[in-house]
């Protein structure tokens, strides 16, 4: 099979979707993880037809359909029914999926889709070019990723049925990565083609081209999708039935998980405390592959307009004073990686050279001195207050541990929680905060997962997970504009080893770890995960052991 | 005065009542919803994780939430007057349609536990009366501390991890085995086995309460007059108990389950989630928490109503046990 590559021309038609699973060590995490995550790849025996999935949807995503909406259950939800262009490794070289070939010209201006023959809608329509054409144009429109990753599509052509060109003003180097379902879905024109596509009936009820079709969705209860027997992919999905069970409390989701009401569930879907004691279990397994989508990264955003955080001596004493292997260790269970940059070291841009700021309060102290905020006889140098994001239950433990850590170099700090929506509005809109510690995911791309958080452009009062600290630098908007436009592979290394060693420098956010988010999966499950896309794939693979 | 009448002028009498206390809880309710920060367009915006001035300003125009307040007051109340709940921006579906999906389920629950909570309640209690002093009032004495002091949400996991971990006996959460295609007596065993759990924890701590409430009254009509005449009249003691004694006694314990009738709705919602239930109170906690405004007020509302519906059976109740309420 050749390896298609974005950059030099290349015609892709190999389709040999059972060659997967081949564990790959670079996506991998540490090897304490890795110990753990039973790789599910000895594959001697055949896929068994029948039985039913239960999965876990946590939280209930507010649609089904991912074309407006880019919250993680949605994903997932919506990558079962509506399939995307193509699919992914666990590097994130592309498979066929919709497309079965693909070509990009040597500028980058122009890519060229081949698509799959005879592929029906789950309502008897064809699959054509046209609705290629429009769902680019409605993920241009309507999509919050898709304005930036589509921004430069100046034409979408379709000189046949099965041909879609996509025709860009300026190169979009990450465009070829955003193709997955459950980022870029392609809906059905002659369903969307008329009224509001956000108020669209079907978003609730998709019609799509993927192995499975939607059947019922009780809410706060259960997602049920049934296996397509027409499915593009002859002889799959595996299995006859899939549901998507809500579960809102934690320890409710590992007694099911004990009880086997509950077969599969990603993204941490139970407290990382509860963890070992699961893994001991004879039925269950952890899987940490299938989020290269995602890649979470844990970092601490300082308010630079903070009359004492806007001291760089300030913010260096608090990056030394910080252990990142005890937020590794300690805070993340050893599920993480650390990341002294905003660019993990799963992605090709990592810099690999920067290592995190030396843990040593000796110097932590001797900044905090000289930059005129010495102790009081004894008392704290000065009083911060550090607000955390209410996610999950890392970052309140993240935020405790900031809290011991600055005690010993004379910051007293006050931990402060709130639900989510008081979150995002005190630090995006209000920026009545100090510093924080917060999680965001960097995604596939760092012109789409990173720049959003360094770059000037991106100081907008009010939206979630933009330039939270305010941080504007010349050098760095223009290098992260530059890469964001550059079809040279090697030049865009380059311009993001800059940038990630002047942020590292000027640290507006102290970047911590790389979580490596955990599946957990009956043994019965087999084939969950086969691509980057882990479970937002479509799970056509995926069977049930006897 | 017949009973017909004096009945019937309780009723009209609650319901007039009723129509300016609802107004007030729909107003009161909307301006404490707006003093929440943050509103639901923040919260699509942030659990997507990506979000620009465009698509916010797009949610917000979709859901109205850029009209000024007394705009947005004055639609709601105007699609109110219309028996129209509204539209919840997060779910993508009419408000009324929302509620009425989940209803059933809660009230399924909650009337099962209520039910529960009052014949134990009830029943303890009155062995307690009974035997005041002695060894079963004593053992109950300390069960029932025990139901009052424990969280209601502890005692659903622990008989989660007992009874569906351990034992394997019942479901561990969810209303329904998920495409068992039940119908007519299965069905219903079905949901029983489901409800079983989650009604039993909701109930303990009103069990607790009614158990001691029955007790304390029951002793204290045993003091009265009519209670010895009936004992002088060489009725069995047992038949003094429940036809004198007990049914004075319950005048507290009604005025105490119409006010609980609206706790439980509050309660309920830790136990839904607990046990995956489906109902109202996690529906008005989902909402609390996405800021969708318009189910919260709709739960609000609906749940205002239930109380004073309520409220108006225990009046009627009142009336029926005690000919001297007018």
């Amino acid at each position: 099979m050749d390896e298609p590559n974005a950059q030099n021309r290349h015609r892709m038609t190999g389709i040999n979707r059972r060659h997967f699973l081949i564990s790959t060590g670079a996506t991998l995490a540490s090897a304490s993880i890795s110990s753990l995550a039973v790789a599910q790849n000895t594959q001697t025996q055949a896929p068994r037809r029948g039985g039913t999935l239960n999965m876990l949807i946590n939280p209930e995503p507010p649609v089904l359909v991912s074309i407006f909406q880019t919250t993680g259950p949605a994903l997932v939800a919506s990558s079962k029914v509506l399939e995307g262009l193509l699919a992914y490794d666990f590097d994130l070289k592309p498979k066929p999926q919709l497309a079965t070939a693909w070509d990009v010209a040597q500028d980058g201006l122009k890519y060229t889709f081949t698509l799959r023959d005879n592929v029906k809608w789950h309502d008897g329509q064809p699959f054509t070019s046209a609705d290629v054409a429009f769902s680019i144009e409605l993920l241009k429109s309507v999509h919050p990723r898709g304005r930036s990753t589509f921004a430069n599509v100046t034409r979408i052509s379709t000189p046949d049925a099965r041909t879609a060109v996509i025709e860009l003003a300026k190169p979009a180097p990450y465009l070829l990565k955003a193709l997955s379902a459950g980022e870029s879905p392609m809906v059905p024109k002659h369903l969307y083609v008329s009224g509001d596509p956000l108020s669209n009936s079907h978003n609730n009820a998709p019609i799509g081209t993927g192995p499975f079709r939607f059947k019922s969705w009780t809410r706060g209860a259960n997602i049920v999708y049934e296996r397509n027997p027409d499915y593009w992919d002859a002889g799959k999905p595996y299995i006859d039935s899939l549901v998507l069970k809500v579960i809102p409390d934690a320890a409710a989701r590992s007694a099911a998980f004990e009880t086997g009401a509950l077969d599969l569930g990603g993204e941490n879907p139970v407290p990382l405390t509860d963890l070992p004691r699961l893994t001991q279990l004879p039925q269950l397994v952890t899987e940490t592959r299938g989020y290269r989508f995602l890649e979470p990264l844990s970092e601490i955003d300082f308010n630079l307009d903070h009359p004492i955080l806007k001291d760089l001596r300030v913010r260096q004493a608090i990056a030394h004073a910080i252990n990142p292997q005890i937020v590794q260790k300690t805070i993340a269970y050893g599920y993480a990686d650390i990341s002294p940059t905003p660019i993990t070291p799963a992605s090709p841009y990592h810099d690999g050279k920067l290592a995190p700021y030396a843990f040593d309060t000796a110097t932590a102290d001797k900044l905090l001195d000289a930059a005129g905020y010495p102790r009081k006889n004894g008392g704290p140098r000065f009083q911060l207050t550090h607000d955390f994001l209410p996610y999950g239950d890392m970052y309140r433990r993240q935020a405790d541990y900031v809290k011991s850590a600055l005690a010993r170099v004379g910051i007293e700090v006050t931990v402060r929680s709130q639900d989510l929506p008081s979150f995002l509005k005190r630090v995006y809109a209000d920026r009545q905060f100090d510093f924080t510690s917060i999680g965001v995911n960097t995604l596939f791309d760092p012109s789409v997962g990173v720049q959003r958080l360094y770059w000037s452009k991106n100081i907008r009062l009010g939206v979630p997970f933009s330039n939270a600290p305010h941080y504007s630098s010349p050098e760095v908007d223009r290098l992260l504009e530059s890469a964001s436009i550059e079809a040279d592979e090697s030049k865009r290394v380059g311009l993001f080893q800059q940038f990630q060693q002047i942020v590292y420098r000027d640290l507006p956010i102290l970047n911590l770890v790389a979580p490596r988010m955990v599946t957990l999966a009956n043994r019965r499950v087999r084939n969950h995960t086969v691509s980057a896309q882990g479970l937002e794939g479509n799970l056509a693979d995926v069977y049930l052991r006897v | 005065m017949t009973r017909r009448t004096r009945m019937a002028g309780i009723a009209r009498r609650t319901v007039w009542q009723a129509v300016p206390t609802v107004f007030a809880i729909v107003v009161l309710n909307f301006f404490l919803l707006k003093l929440m920060p943050g509103d639901a367009a923040d919260v699509l915006a942030g659990e997507a994780g990506s979000a620009t001035v465009e698509t916010l300003a797009a949610l917000r125009a979709k859901f109205g939430l850029d009209q000024p307040l007394l705009h947005q007051l004055g639609s709601y109340l105007s699609h109110l007057a219309h028996f129209n709940l509204g539209y919840s921006p997060r779910y993508d579906a009419p408000v009324m349609q929302l509620i009425l999906a989940r209803l059933p389920n809660t009230l399924i629950l909650m009337s099962s536990a209520l039910a529960f909570a009052v014949v134990a309640g009830v029943v303890f209690g009155a062995i307690m009366a009974h035997w005041a002093g002695k060894w079963p009032d004593r053992v109950l004495s300390v069960l029932a501390l025990l139901l009052y002091s424990t969280p209601g949400f502890w005692i659903g996991l622990l008989a989660i991890i007992l009874f569906s971990v351990r034992l394997g006996w019942l479901p561990s959460g969810g209303d329904v085995t998920v495409g068992a295609n039940l119908h007519g007596v299965a069905y219903a065993a079905d949901v029983a086995k489901h409800a079983l759990l989650p009604a039993a924890t909701l109930a303990t701590f009103f069990v607790a309460i009614y158990a001691r409430l029955t007790r304390a009254a029951m002793l204290e009509v045993q003091r009265q007059d009519f209670v010895r005449t009936a004992h002088a009249k060489g009725l069995h003691p047992l038949r003094v108990s429940v036809r004198h004694v007990l049914r004075n006694a319950l005048m507290p314990l009604t005025t105490m389950v119409g006010i609980h009738f609206g706790t439980l709705l509050g309660g309920a919602a830790v136990t839904e989630t607990v046990f995956s239930w489906p109902g109202l109170g996690r529906l008005a906690l989902d909402a609390v928490m996405a800021r969708d405004f318009s189910v919260l007020l709709g739960v609000l509302l609906l749940s205002s109503m239930l109380v004073i519906i309520a409220n108006l059976g225990i009046d009627l109740l009142q009336a029926w046990l005690d000919p001297r309420i007018t």
